[in-house]
């Protein structure tokens, strides 16, 4: 009897071990979301939900080629600056009102986002083509990729601020549909699909089994080189339409802009316990680390507090997902 | 004899053990070995794989520090607590694997860990590289010390290693295979040192497979089997034969499994994958070979001798430098292994882990080989399971389910998912690394009769290994290779395991 239930302990404790990942973020959502709504009467209320909703939609679109990229144990560091080089060349590609004083190519709506799309594809190919046919360490190749679509970003509107957009794109970054808006279903589409992807498909498959064990991977006759380079493609592309719908639903497009959006979208990943060592995790997570992050930033903001100690909290938070991240993985490797 | 009159005089020798055992978890690896080493001599020390070379030597320099029996130094007994306590009392080692670091000088590496400073506290640069030039040059070398270690060649790297033991004060110098990774002139390089080491005193306990290399260079030779120390006698009393067979044991030849072999390599049978004139432009060179349909062909060498490389290349996970493989008289170039796979060739590394997914579940271990021809876009895990299942009864592997994570089955059961990876549709070339090695016998049979099967199906496969016994149990025809060349081939009649040791 004593034993039985020892042993049922011990299976609790494995449980609790080998899902450590995946509670500790859930755990943490709860205890912001009970501490908030005790703090402030403003915060849990609907308007305010769909506020945070609204808030994370673009930085969950980014987050959700990120996801990809980090499970094979990639990292991509320019996410957020190809973001604004591409958001910058949906507004190069329309036209401008007369005081804005940009050399641009106005073009038809279709054609404009075609064309931004195919900007976005080609960061993501150059970035494939270094990483895996040079050879470079994604960290460093991405760093020079932040670096380069900065440029792009700042060659292309020149210290200017564009304002005009192709009309599906202010629709979509500006206008609600039965009191939601677009973003947050557009994101919701994008996590979906990830999430479909990810589980239910071949390609999803390889990329759990590549970052898992990119070795195993290669021997079981997986073209490693392909998974890596197309997810780093898929990582540009998701946020090159985070970058689109942005610039509209921020109302303008200028350089830098999406600075917070690197630390956010990689924090989002993490924080919901994807592991950084690649083949664990998935959208699942990536959910859960957004709305943490979501009610986090918005619920500082219904609280008296020092706007400066914002910053510092949400590092602090960001170090404990961390740890919580790397901890896990050396649990389950003990296992 | 020598050693020993020297013992029972006025001086003690260099180094003594006496009846020291040592075993790993129950299982004897060395049982009541008796060593002794004189100084100003050079002891070969020769037996198979796990004869207990390596145990006893680790023994000797404070790698192992639980055994019983006894050790004496000068003498003197005494019980190493570390490897540093080994080091203090004369005692080095150079591993088989160096231990330099490429990206330092010369200089940097002689002194590493203990550089001499400047009254100031920092490195002493003029000192460090002119005494360094100073102790390469007493073993006859004559090498620039700032040079970068990893631009020299291995030999040399392997002499300044020696060089850094020697500047540590070390009297007992245990080399662990100096010569697998030599060329012939490096070899005789190395020779000149060590003998040159010897006339100032030093003890020099030489280990290796390389039968010729010990015979040369030795004044006494230990052979060890099972653990044991089967004999122990002057270099001049012995003959390659002689050792091969105190290695292998007396009356023993063609009585167990894997001691001897009737070849049966046939001819007629059509060449399904072949080998010209391969090398990787590091260590395989002009390697032929034909893979036969039904047929196994084993390649036998010791380690390093370029097998792993071989292997690999034939998958396509290196570039091939030189030479072409042909599959069914096609020349292929690979780009990645999941070109080959595609081809119909199957490939299973020696070390488990590099093809399984510890923390998956085995039908996903099983399956991700097969993917592509189970679905085309969406996955089908229940067809995927099945699959598993007809594997696990097929190989019986030993497991709760499909589900179960492949990290909680026994190693030989692991060795099973990983052939039954390549097992669903069978592929025409099945390249095998080691797949035996750390088997329990149980598990080892059930692995041998899978591929024999595999191989009256109809598949050309091919067996890399540095166990003799392994080669022998599965070959059909046999290729033996020695530092990266094919040494000799053996294509028909009965062989034994001395034949394939003194071939490589």
């Amino acid at each position: 009897m004593q034993d039985e239930e020892a042993g049922k302990a011990g299976g609790l404790k494995a449980v609790l071990t080998g899902q450590l990942r995946n509670i500790a973020p859930v755990f943490t959502l709860l205890v912001l979301l009970i501490f908030f709504s005790a703090a402030s009467p403003s915060f849990l209320t609907a308007d305010n939900f769909m506020n945070i909703l609204s808030q994370v939609s673009i930085t969950a679109i980014i987050a959700v080629g990120l996801t990809f990229v980090i499970l094979t144990a990639e990292i991509d560091l320019s996410v957020a600056a190809i973001a604004n080089a591409v958001g910058i060349s949906l507004a190069y590609f329309t036209l401008q009102p007369e005081y804005v004083n940009i050399a641009n190519l106005p073009l038809p709506g279709v054609i404009a986002i075609v064309l931004t799309l195919a900007t976005a594809v080609a960061f993501g190919m150059v970035t494939a083509f270094g990483v895996t046919y040079i050879g470079i360490p994604s960290f460093i190749m991405t760093l020079a990729m932040m670096q380069i679509a900065n440029g792009v970003s700042a060659l292309l509107v020149r210290g200017q601020i564009a304002y005009n957009y192709p009309d599906l794109i202010t629709t979509l970054g500006t206008e609600s549909v039965f009191g939601v808006r677009w973003t947050i279903i557009v994101a919701v589409l994008f996590l979906a699909g990830g999430h479909f992807v990810l589980k239910y498909t071949r390609y999803g498959r390889y990329i759990y089994m590549t970052g898992g064990n990119r070795e195993a991977a290669e021997y079981s006759g997986v073209n490693v080189k392909l998974i890596i380079g197309s997810v780093l493609v898929i990582g540009a592309v998701c946020s090159g339409i985070a970058g689109m719908l942005a610039v509209a639903y921020f109302g303008s497009a200028q350089q830098n802009q999406f600075d917070t959006y690197l630390l956010d979208a990689i924090a989002a990943v993490v924080v919901g316990g994807t592991s950084l060592f690649g083949g664990r995790g998935g959208i699942g997570n990536t959910i859960v680390g957004l709305l943490v992050l979501g009610v986090l930033n918005n619920g500082l903001d219904h609280i008296q507090i020092d706007s400066f100690l914002k910053i510092l909290i949400r590092g602090l938070i960001l170090l404990s997902a961390l740890v919580i991240n790397v901890y896990a993985q050396r649990l389950r490797e003990k296992s | 004899m020598n050693a020993q009159a020297k013992g029972g005089g006025g001086v003690p020798p260099l180094l003594e053990l006496s009846g020291v055992s040592k075993s790993f978890g129950g299982v004897a690896a060395i049982t009541e070995v008796d060593f002794v080493l004189s100084a100003g001599e050079i002891h070969g020390l020769v037996g198979e794989n796990g004869a207990g070379k390596s145990t006893s030597m680790k023994v000797i320099a404070g790698v192992h520090t639980d055994y019983e029996g006894e050790m004496r130094v000068g003498g003197k007994t005494v019980r190493f607590r570390s490897a540093r306590d080994a080091l203090d009392a004369g005692i080095g080692m150079v591993h088989q694997e160096l231990s330099t670091v490429p990206d330092l000088s010369v200089a940097e590496n002689v002194f590493l860990g203990k550089q001499p400073l400047t009254r100031l506290g920092t490195i002493d640069w003029r000192r460090i590289n002119r005494e360094a030039k100073r102790l390469i040059a007493s073993l006859g070398l004559d090498i620039d010390p700032t040079m970068t270690m990893g631009a020299l060649p291995v030999g040399i790297q392997q002499l300044v290693e020696l060089s850094r033991v020697l500047f540590s004060g070390a009297r007992i110098i245990i080399l662990d295979e100096p010569t697998s990774a030599l060329s012939p002139p490096e070899v005789k390089r190395l020779f000149d040192v060590l003998r040159k080491i010897r006339a100032e005193g030093c003890g020099i306990v030489f280990i290796s497979h390389f039968l010729d290399d010990v015979l040369e260079i030795s004044d006494s030779v230990t052979v060890f089997r099972n653990g044991r120390t089967v004999t122990s006698e002057p270099a001049a009393n012995l003959s390659k034969d002689a050792m091969i067979s105190s290695m292998i044991g007396r009356g023993s030849i063609g009585m167990h499994m894997g001691e001897s072999a009737e070849l049966a390599g046939d001819d007629s049978r059509p060449v399904v994958m072949e080998a010209d004139a391969v090398g990787d432009g590091k260590l395989l060179r002009d390697v032929s070979l034909k893979l036969r349909a039904g047929e196994i062909t084993g390649v036998y060498g010791f380690m390093g001798c370029g097998q792993i490389e071989l292997a690999r290349a034939a998958f396509g996970k290196i570039p091939l430098q030189a030479g072409r493989i042909l599959l069914e008289g096609q020349a292929l170039s690979f780009h990645s292994t999941a070109d080959a796979k595609r081809r119909g060739i199957a490939f299973v590394p020696e070390n488990r882990s590099m093809m399984l997914f510890r923390n998956e579940p085995i039908y996903k271990n099983i399956s991700i080989a097969i993917l592509e021809r189970i679905h085309r876009v969406l996955l089908k895990p229940d067809a995927e399971r099945a699959i598993a299942q007809t594997h696990i009864d097929d190989l019986q592997i030993k497991t709760q389910g499909t589900d179960m994570e492949l990290g909680a089955l026994s190693g030989g059961n692991q060795q099973k998912v990983a052939l039954a990876k390549w097992l669903t549709d069978l592929p025409k070339v099945l390249i095998l690394s080691e797949p035996t090695r750390g088997m329990d016998v149980g598990a080892k049979e059930d692995v041998i009769r899978i591929i024999k099967k595999l191989r009256d199906l109809g598949v050309a496969i091919l067996v890399l290994s540095s166990e003799p016994e392994t080669i022998l149990t599965l070959a059909d025809r046999i290729t033996v290779l020695r530092k990266g060349v094919v040494a000799r081939e053996f294509n028909s009649g009965r062989i034994y395991k001395a034949d394939l040791l003194s071939a490589a």
